[in-house]
């Protein structure tokens, strides 16, 4: 029950979130904001779907874009077939149709990639995601080179009679497909196939000697996987309304991997935490800094180091101390943790940043501003504060860990009896 | 017809030859130890039977029907089912979920992605009587990775039967219990394979003679006897290969 109000609550904020920031003065809406929430949607749909492979099947796959990009490009085509009037759908059936060019091509690599399992397998959807790198840019008919494909969202066909113009409209549709394909993924982890993937990931062995063949459950769950991916796919070709190589390249597969490892692969709405993090610093912190990627970087070492179990597996592992009603004892632990961190944290931005405006900064004429000043990037005090900061936080912040370690481990213990 | 038999099966890694010309037919219904000294093929010969290393030469048979060209998975559909020496569950599964997979294929799932598992009544229900039965109903809802060994070993039982296949391989599965623990699995074993064929590896001699109605003894890759407890404790050639030597 508690679950259905926080999915009810989270559809009710994505519904009402656009209408928050609406500039009343000018009766206009926020595009920067629609356009995060719309790329949000996508996003959650990537990472939920690679999820079906890392997560619930052990299977680690670097050819996750080529699904989206597949559902991308063949969305363009669609849309254009449509605007010419060869193809009378309406346009809230176009990520339907994307989804099963996804699941087509699915299909085919998977057939020969779930032959294997483990580093195998992980090395032939390498060699997958390079082959479609290379044909999108040879085959231009299709993929339009380096160029990519464009198209008109406007094909008139609606069921609801909407136009598409706006991007509140798209933000709509790619918020209905998002919550259906939530809803899609969450019902197979319930069905025999769903099941016998985990059991597959525990164990292919014993699989096998309870009648499965690990072989066709994994081809099942790449197959459906590459058909979500698709719909994703589909939502982005009908927002940007272009679609080139960088929807099906090599580093968005591997910001599907970040997005469903950082935000948990154990729990299934893990992905979505963290295709909705990884999605606002994209859009936010890029905004601010040249290094944002160095920060998703570090993030994710840090944790694959200190939290292989992501967000979703931290907020889990509170449930018991929740639960048993302990959760003010984590409070002032909590605290003295956040001084420290914040340091380090201020310490690692700092001398990022002051190499990035040592070197890019100064080549695009750019100055580092902080608090309304700027600040020398050659003057030897913001380096020797931040090189102090990131050095006495770190070490400040090994002592409180290792404190909040033994806080946590005694509380653990007591809400187990 | 015998539910098992293996005629002049041969199995060689390299140039090793592991098993050299094992010929045994058990019956339906028949209660069979293999016992032999460490290194003599037992498992290997269970491996063999159950498609997880293909054979070298000669022909194994499940209920009259060819099995050893065929993967393990359609062996276990055609009515065989085994347990392993070292445990092997779906550890991050929860108990109530290792046993309803064991029950998935044999209840005609298949690989079905349009039905929801808690609208399965039957299945759910079977479930929970396989729970009852192996005495895990109070654990139903664990990880199966944090399971005591006893308990692991029970759930394991519990899996390789549950698919209701007609003959029965256990790898030694009191290896590594106490006493009092190796008395219960034994009951549940003889409770839970009651009317099926049941192929068994066991060191344990009390065990062994306690339950077999017959027993091969495989040393060196060949069977050196196989007949009534009582006959084989009096065979010589056993008596010098392997059983004197325990019961000094």
């Amino acid at each position: 029950m508690k679950s259905r109000w926080l999915i009810l609550t989270v559809i009710v904020v994505a519904i009402a979130l656009p209408w928050c920031f609406y500039d009343w003065g000018h009766h206009r809406h926020a595009g920067f904001l629609i356009s995060m929430l719309s790329q949000m949607g996508m996003m959650v749909i990537l990472a939920l779907s690679y999820n079906m492979l890392l997560g619930q099947a052990g299977l680690f796959s670097l050819c996750h874009a080529t699904f989206f990009g597949m559902g991308g490009y063949a969305t363009i085509h669609f849309l254009n077939a449509a605007g010419d009037g060869g193809l009378p759908l309406p346009m809230e059936v176009m990520p339907l149709l994307a989804g099963l060019a996804g699941l087509g091509l699915a299909i085919l690599f998977g057939s020969m990639a779930t032959k294997q399992r483990a580093t195998a397998f992980a090395m032939i959807t390498l060699g997958i995601s390079e082959l479609m790198a290379t044909a999108a840019l040879m085959f231009h008919h299709f993929f339009g080179g380096e160029g990519g494909v464009t198209t008109n969202r406007m094909i008139d066909n609606s069921v609801f009679g909407l136009t598409y113009a706006s991007g509140l409209q798209v933000y709509y549709l790619i918020l209905a497909w998002t919550v259906i394909a939530t809803g899609l993924m969450y019902f197979l982890t319930l069905t025999p196939l769903g099941r016998m993937a985990n059991a597959t990931r525990d164990n292919f062995e014993r699989a096998q000697f309870i009648g499965y063949d690990p072989r066709m459950v994994r081809f099942l769950q790449f197959a459906l996987s590459g058909f979500f991916a698709g719909i994703g796919g589909g939502l982005y070709a009908i927002t940007y309304e272009i679609v080139t190589f960088d929807a099906l390249a090599a580093p968005l597969s591997a910001n599907a991997l970040l997005m469903a490892y950082i935000g948990g692969t154990s729990v299934f709405g893990g992905p979505i935490l963290g295709a909705i993090l990884i999605t606002l610093l994209q859009s936010g912190v890029s905004l601010l800094s040249n290094s944002w990627l160095v920060y998703v970087g570090v993030m994710f070492i840090a944790m694959v180091i200190f939290a292989p179990t992501g967000l979703a597996g931290i907020i889990k592992a509170h449930g018991p101390i929740q639960q048993a009603g302990r959760m003010r004892g984590l409070l002032v632990p909590y605290l003295r943790l956040v001084i420290p961190a914040l340091g380090l944290l201020l310490g690692f931005v700092g001398l990022v940043e002051l190499m990035s405006f040592l070197t890019i900064g100064a080549a695009q004429g750019k100055k580092l501003v902080l608090f309304g000043s700027a600040i020398d990037v050659h003057a030897m005090l913001p380096w020797a504060i931040s090189i102090g900061s990131l050095v006495v936080g770190g070490l400040w912040l090994r002592w409180e860990a290792s404190g909040f370690h033994r806080v946590w481990e005694d509380l653990a213990a007591e809400v187990r009896r | 017809m015998t539910a098992l038999s293996l005629r002049d099966v041969h199995k060689s890694f390299g140039a090793t030859q592991i098993i050299r010309g094992v010929t045994l037919d058990i019956a339906p219904g028949e209660r069979h130890c293999i016992i032999g000294p460490n290194g003599a093929g037992k498992t290997t010969c269970f491996n063999l039977i159950s498609g997880r290393f293909p054979i070298t030469a000669g022909e194994i048979l499940l209920n009259g029907e060819r099995i050893d060209t065929l993967p393990p998975h359609k062996i276990n559909r055609l009515g065989l089912s085994r347990s392993f020496q070292i445990t092997s569950i779906f550890h991050r599964l929860s108990v109530f979920e290792n046993l309803r997979c064991a029950l998935l294929w044999s209840r005609g799932y298949r690989y079905s992605f349009w039905s929801p598992l808690w609208r399965q009544k039957a299945l759910n229900e079977a479930t929970e009587r396989l729970l009852e039965e192996l005495n895990l109903s109070a654990r139903r809802g664990i990880l199966a990775g944090l399971l005591s060994y006893a308990e692991q070993r029970a759930l394991e039982i519990g899996m390789t039967i549950a698919g209701g296949a007609s003959v029965i391989l256990l790898d030694e599965p009191t290896a590594g219990m106490s006493n009092t623990e190796t008395d219960y699995a034994m009951a549940l074993i003889r409770r839970m394979t009651q009317g099926k064929t049941l192929v068994m590896v066991e060191h344990d001699m009390k065990v062994v003679f306690d339950l077999a109605d017959t027993i091969t003894v495989l040393v060196y890759g060949q069977v050196i006897a196989t007949g009534a407890p009582a006959d084989v404790r009096a065979n010589r050639a056993v008596q010098e290969a392997y059983l004197g030597a325990l019961e000094e």
